[in-house]
């Protein structure tokens, strides 16, 4: 028996060495996307996913991991939240700049 | 300018290598987040949405062009490229990497810049008039006094944790350009019936969630009780300020709830047990610290260029951007140029490290080798001769740097909300940018005269909004971005705080909304000359609100 979460969540944090937002991928391992986090759909996935985080954080790998809500649109990732949704891109107003400045940069 | 002498130097190459110590510590393990947190912070690193951001310190505002270069290397080298100056005469990067920040500040202290202080609830940097040492209205330098404050607040021990930050501003002339009244502590320089210097010290000021007009504590603190004077303020600060919650734990809550009256007493009594103690400041130190701030020499000029009224005529953008950027200077002959750090549709306070290096020349080759960053995110370049105005704008011109907006509502204050900044409710730079752009046109935006139009992406307020003559306040409305409008306030010497208008407005009605209040104002004035806010005064919040709301 699960209990399912009012909403579909991922993990995300920040990476330590350098500060970059980065998501909970599907083995532990963290991916500087949301394209392809875990998409966590019941309490204890959640309860699980964040011992794994938490690991993650006492190895100083991220920083103060927390979970996000999420909605599954087309099957890519999107969080609920306009501040999450800009820690996946990058600053609205320079879009040469983070995530969605890296995907420029590998396009051209 | 101030010149580190050795126990500066050494203080802050033993605080970049014990730095460096502890990032590593942290990198391997050895310090956890919570250990390291404070540390950081106390260095100036914060970590925001996408990257760390690392905040540094420009004492009152002032630098000299080879520490503008090194802020521009440090952009291009470890950064994105540019750097964003601050309501706070500071400088941030958006984007360093953890490891790198040692290396960072060891190229900053090369140059006698650190980043100390620039966080942490301790004394943070002193700011300042962007003027000061040029202004005609100048009763004294402010700089020596917050130099002396600034050497008595560093890794003061008794002051290193405080109930929550503390910031000081001081100006030294009557019009006040350094919002003191907003600062934990203001300090305006006077001169008694005697001629002696002292200060006004005003306590308890401050915006975020409470915004409070500092409240006159001492008409006059002769100079050299300036130390034990401060001194005082913070220790009862430091005894009765509130640590269980930290949105009461600024002293202009203190101040709010014991009584002026009550801290003016306690603040008295322990002044009378420290007063004579070796916080004495005596005149040949005062005068010491002053030989840094010493003017420059100037030539001895006619109050009239030939060449400069010329170039005037011959160039109408020349004419606006001096009618508009350059201010009178003490000295004749001289202008105070203020560069606009605000072209509509860029963001407010971001250059791009080939614009400081443009800064840099010309305030070598034009300006006594000095600069100033101001609270409203420009630069300053303070001592240009008129003849020198012309190639001044010139290379500014080329450098995309020439906006003639200076005092005008594209002048626009933003803090980096949502877009960086992780206490954030909701953005402020696009909306920045589209105000900016829409009043963008010289004739109009001149013809709507002195307007200061400020905005913050959350209640801390570090868009100054609270003080905007129009101030916009960014706050999430369940999940939508909205902004509340507020009218009247100020942060010279007339403070006051602004009044919310009423129901806030999505993002694409705001510009829409500033317009309304643009033209109640201009339908409104009695003449041109009756700027914004003395129109605001006289005739008060309603024709604005039914313009607005009906
Ligand atoms: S006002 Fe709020 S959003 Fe803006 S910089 Fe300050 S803390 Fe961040």
């Amino acid at each position: 028996m699960t209990t399912p979460l009012k909403n579909t969540k991922v993990i995300t944090a920040n990476r330590l060495i350098d500060g970059d937002a980065v998501w909970l991928g599907t083995n532990g391992q963290w991916l500087d996307r949301v394209d392809n986090a875990l998409v966590i759909e019941s309490k204890e996935q959640l309860e699980a996913q964040m011992v794994i985080a938490m690991k993650s954080d006492a190895d100083n790998y991220v920083v103060e991991p927390y979970d996000i809500d999420v909605n599954v649109e087309s099957g890519k990732v999107v969080p609920t939240k306009f501040r999450e949704v800009i820690r996946t891109k990058g600053p609205t107003v320079r879009t040469d700049l983070g995530k969605q400045g890296d995907f420029q940069a590998h396009a051209a | 300018m101030y010149r580190y002498d050795e126990f500066d130097k050494e203080f802050v190459s033993k605080r970049v290598a014990q730095f460096r110590e502890q990032v590593e510590r942290r990198v391997s393990g050895e310090l956890s987040e919570d250990n390291f947190k404070p540390l950081r912070l106390m260095n100036g690193v914060y970590l925001q949405l996408h990257a760390y951001m690392l905040r540094v310190a420009v004492p009152y505002g002032t630098l000299s062009s080879k520490q503008m270069r090194k802020l521009a290397h440090i952009a291009k080298k470890y950064d994105r490229d540019y750097g964003h100056f601050t309501t706070r005469q500071n400088i941030q990067y958006n984007w360093p990497k953890l490891s790198d920040i040692p290396d960072i500040l060891e190229e900053l202290a090369e140059v006698e810049m650190h980043a100390i202080q620039t966080s942490g609830n301790c004394i943070r940097n002193v700011t300042t008039d962007h003027f000061a040492g040029a202004a005609k209205d100048e009763i004294a330098d402010p700089r020596p006094y917050a130099e002396i404050l600034r050497q008595w607040s560093s890794i003061h021990p008794e002051f290193s944790f405080l109930p929550r930050k503390f910031k000081i501003a001081v100006t030294g002339a009557p019009n006040d350009r350094a919002a003191i009244q907003f600062h934990d502590i203001g300090l305006e320089v006077k001169k008694d019936a005697a001629g002696r210097i002292g200060f006004a010290f005003y306590v308890g000021g401050g915006q975020g969630r409470t915004p409070m007009i500092a409240k006159l504590i001492n008409e006059f603190v002769p100079q050299e009780d300036l130390l034990s004077y401060t001194e005082a303020i913070l220790r009862v600060y430091n005894l009765y300020g509130r640590r269980d919650n930290k949105y009461k734990a600024r002293i202009k809550i203190l101040v709010h709830e014991a009584g002026i009256d009550k801290i003016r007493e306690d603040v008295a009594a322990e002044f009378a047990r420290i007063k004579d103690s070796v916080l004495k400041l005596p005149d040949e130190d005062v005068t010491a610290i002053e030989a840094y701030f010493a003017a420059p020499e100037f030539k001895e000029l006619p109050n009239v260029s030939t060449a400069f009224e010329q170039a005037k005529v011959r160039d109408a953008g020349f004419k606006t951007w001096v009618e508009q950027n350059v201010t009178e200077h003490a000295k004749v002959g001289y202008g105070i140029v203020t560069i606009s750090v605000k072209k509509p549709g860029d963001a407010p306070g971001d250059a791009s490290s080939a614009q400081m290096n443009v800064m840099a020349d010309l305030g070598e080759k034009y300006s006594f080798d000095e600069l100033r960053i101001s609270h409203e995110q420009n630069v300053v370049l303070p001592h240009v001769a008129l003849d020198d105005l012309e190639a001044v704008y010139k290379a500014l011109v080329e450098a995309d740097l020439a906006t003639s907006n200076a005092g005008l509502i594209s002048d626009m204050i933003a803090c980096p909300g949502l877009d960086y900044c992780a206490l954030a409710t909701a953005r402020s730079i696009p909306v920045a940018q589209s105000l900016a752009t829409k009043f963008e046109d010289d004739e109009r935006q001149r013809d709507i005269g002195p307007l200061k139009l400020k905005i913050s992406g959350c209640i801390n307020a570090c868009g100054h909004h609270h003080v905007g003559h129009i101030g916009i306040l960014g706050v999430d409305r369940k999940g939508e971005e909205l902004y509340q409008i507020t009218l009247g306030g100020s942060a010279d010497e007339q403070a006051s705080v602004g009044q919310i208008l009423g129901p806030g407005f999505p993002s694409d009605k705001v510009d829409d909304a500033i317009e309304t209040i643009v033209e109640t104002y201009l339908q409104n004035r009695t003449s041109k000359d009756e700027a914004f806010i003395d129109a605001y005064r006289r005739l008060g919040a309603e024709p604005f609100k039914q313009a607005l709301y009906g």
